[in-house]
């Protein structure tokens, strides 16, 4: 740690200070935690990107690298997209971006290996990435363990802003309880109350808590679960859980593996028949399922998500967002590209709010949005101080049938757009305790 | 307790569920019995056969002669692989013939990656697969059903061209005493050729026929084979008929198991595999000693 003159004098002071006022004067900000400021330099950061480019989660992970690359460049280039979102000049604070991405094929252990390496060799003074909950909630701890901050990428557990939650962890896409609650009301209106549902469900924590939520809101409903079917991460063959599901007497089969295991599941389901007998409900949908399944497979199928592109004829942002991508990288953005994106331009924004990349004025900040909120992608949001959940409208689809499909990735349609306080769980609810500051 | 009929459905899927996992670990067993090479590089040439059914189909709109271009386009890949690569390891420790094959299957699967991207890929269901059958209380899929059928052919012709032909023979002499082999004026290397393509063909063929009941991307094959080494190892390393009763047995444990709790059915397989172990090291149809 460096210390000059400057900041031994604060620093006495500080102490005066918190013998005259205890309690209060040491939530004073550290003038050095965590990589800050050996990782400020004259003109540039470093912000380290954790992201499965190999496995299960590769699509989605993918896309997620596209998304930050995207912002990334328009930050630095001080775009006109920089400027809307409300940036000023080239790069954050008028350093450059740089960054590295690691491929961590969705294995906590690699995320960790990544993030260390990129917190003591590059001296990152971001971290974002992953696609996996459990990734998530190891790199929020490694983030403030190391005390920098790490903004999570693709992650629907409510344990990551609930009793896994950490003081250095800012998660914008909606949790399990957000997306049941916002989902429930419109499937059961759409389909109909007294439903019998049949449940697959991913064997971790993303998987356990996606299923509480969706089964206690669709409870709330009327629908009565006839069939729970608990299946390995990665599991290749769902012959047998999905011969129990065919056999069950569902009407409604919730389907809650995620990335290629739900590409596997919901063609085998199809092939069992399951989708003949049973209307499919996706609480997340996963970032390709559309395209890797195709309409015939996802027509008539409601889930929930953080962001589909025809949310660009609501938001300005979202269609410079959606415009951008496309020309760059040929081809519609998916939620995972969004969340990259949108948590990017958050963490400069803060940045520039604070005129600091110090990590705790910028928790601070972020913290603080509720009476300052960010107008985004997909319009007005903030962060909950409590758990540091955003709260945040939630789009829920439908997929269209081929015959519907205005282009050839116009797969879903918004058919309701659930305000985001509305459907907060409340804050306690599952257990967070964010920790100390510094 | 599950009801009868639930049961009876479980064990029928086992035997299908079975006759897939016998298939895609025959070429594993096939390279590993006859040129006593482990092959690591077994689930990336999986990945490499699906994508093969999947690019071929878009030439060729017709399943079977997908599977047809795609079997020639395997042979061409191992006979490549053994002459450029696997023939200076026969003599090789089996550390060296690991690192070397692992080495292979993150080359292959980083090619397919290159060229398709990571999204998974869509290879439909044949036009005389789709739908599902009726079986007395049991709704099956029909593309399963037939699979068990073209399954058990492609495994009995296996088995006959590498344990009931000369060349079988060759290549088990070779093994053991190259130099006598050759002394008796055969041809050995060929023989070898053929025995390691005809296994990339085995274990390629396992990935064109399951490409349309999986996701089919560049990662697929890890799974698969984790799966192939627990049912060889079942079976006896380097055992054929090992390899087919192993199959079958991780099949029904893995769908019987998940009449009664679904989460526990890989767990269970692991236990039986660790168990089997213990009790038999050498598998239920290996011999101790070498492989």
């Amino acid at each position: 740690m460096k210390l000059d003159r400057r900041q031994i004098l604060l620093g006495s002071a500080g102490a005066a200070a918190g013998l005259v006022l205890p309690g209060t004067a040491w939530a004073q900000t550290p003038a050095s935690i965590g990589t800050f400021p050996d990782g400020v330099t004259a003109d540039s950061v470093f912000v380290g990107l954790t992201i499965p480019l190999t496995g299960v989660f590769s699509g989605d992970g993918g896309d997620l690298k596209l998304g930050y690359e995207l912002a990334i460049s328009e930050i630095n280039a001080g775009s006109e997209s920089a400027k809307a979102w409300g940036l000023q000049g080239k790069g954050v604070l008028g350093r450059q971006i740089r960054y590295k991405v690691s491929d961590t094929e969705g294995k906590p252990n690699l995320d960790v290996q990544s993030a260390t390496q990129f917190i003591q060799r590059d001296k990152a003074i971001m971290l974002a990435g992953s696609v996996s909950s459990a990734s998530a909630i190891a790199l929020e701890e490694l983030g403030s363990r190391e005390k920098v901050l790490y903004m999570v990428g693709i992650a629907g557990s409510n344990d990551i802003t609930g009793k896994n939650c950490q003081r250095y962890g800012f998660r914008s896409q909606q949790n399990a309880y957000m997306a049941a609650k916002a989902l429930a009301p419109v499937v059961a209106k759409a389909l109909g109350k007294n439903m019998k549902t049949a449940f697959l469900v991913p064997d971790y924590t993303y998987g356990h808590t996606v299923y509480d939520s969706f089964a206690k809101f669709s409870k709330e409903q009327g629908w009565q679960q006839v069939a729970k079917e608990v299946v390995p991460l990665g599991t290749t063959d769902y012959s047998s859980a999905l011969l129990n599901i065919a056999n069950s007497g569902a009407d409604v089969f919730v389907n809650i593996a995620f990335g290629a295991d739900a590409v596997a599941s919901t063609k085998q389901a199809e092939q069992f028949g399951v989708l003949k007998k049973m209307k499919l409900v996706v609480p997340n949908l996963s970032s390709f399922q559309d395209k890797e399944l195709g309409a015939e497979i996802m027509q008539g199928v409601y889930g929930s998500c953080d962001f589909w592109w025809t949310l660009s004829d609501r938001y300005p942002l979202a269609k410079a967002f959606v415009d951008a991508f496309v020309a760059k990288n040929k081809y519609h953005p998916r939620w995972g590209a969004h969340i990259g994106y949108m948590q990017t331009y958050l963490w400069a924004l803060t940045v520039e709010r604070v005129k600091s990349f110090n990590p705790v004025e910028v928790i601070k900040a972020m913290e603080a949005s509720k009476e300052q909120p960010y107008e985004t992608t997909i319009g007005k949001v903030y962060f909950r101080a409590e758990d540091h959940q955003m709260v945040r409208p939630i789009p829920i689809l439908r997929g269209k049938a081929p015959a519907e499909m205005k282009g050839p990735e116009d797969y879903y349609e918004i058919v309701d757009v659930a305000e985001g306080e509305s459907v907060m769980n409340p804050p306690g609810l599952f257990g967070c305790k964010l920790g100390p500051y510094s | 307790m599950p009801s009868w009929p639930a049961l009876a459905s479980q064990a029928f899927n086992g035997l299908a569920l079975g006759s897939l996992l016998a298939l895609v670990s025959s070429g594993l067993t096939i390279i590993l019995g006859t040129l006593g090479v482990l092959n690591f590089a077994h689930g990336a040439l999986f990945a490499v056969g699906a994508y093969a059914a999947f690019v071929m189909l878009q030439y060729t709109q017709s399943f079977l002669l997908a599977i047809a271009v795609g079997c020639g386009f395997m042979l061409v890949l191992g006979f490549l692989l053994e002459r450029l690569i696997i023939r200076f390891f026969y003599g090789r420790p089996h550390e060296d013939q690991i690192l070397v094959t692992y080495g292979i299957g993150i080359v292959l699967v980083e090619c397919v990656r290159a060229v398709f991207g990571g999204n998974a890929q869509r290879v439909p269901t044949p036009s005389w697969g789709q739908g599902a059958t009726q079986l007395g209380f049991l709704i099956y899929p029909t593309y399963r059903l037939q699979l068990i059928a073209i399954i058990a052919t492609l495994l009995v012709g296996l088995y006959l061209v590498l344990y009931r032909t000369s060349m079988g023979l060759v290549v088990r002499a070779g093994i053991e005493n190259p130099g006598m082999v050759g002394i008796l004026g055969i041809n050995l290397r060929r023989t070898f050729l053929l025995v390691f393509a005809i296994g990339v063909v085995a274990v390629g063929l396992a990935g064109m026929l399951y490409a349309p009941v999986v996701a089919v991307t560049p990662d697929m094959g890890a799974n698969f084979m984790a799966q192939s080494f627990v049912v060889i190892v079942l079976g006896g390393l380097g055992s054929f008929p090992g390899a087919v009763v192993g199959g079958l047995i991780a099949g029904e444990i893995v769908s019987l198991t998940s009449a009664f709790n679904s989460s526990y059915s890989e767990v269970m397989l692991y236990a039986l595999m660790a168990l089997l172990l213990v009790l038999r090291p050498q598998g239920l149809f290996g011999s101790e000693g070498r492989v």
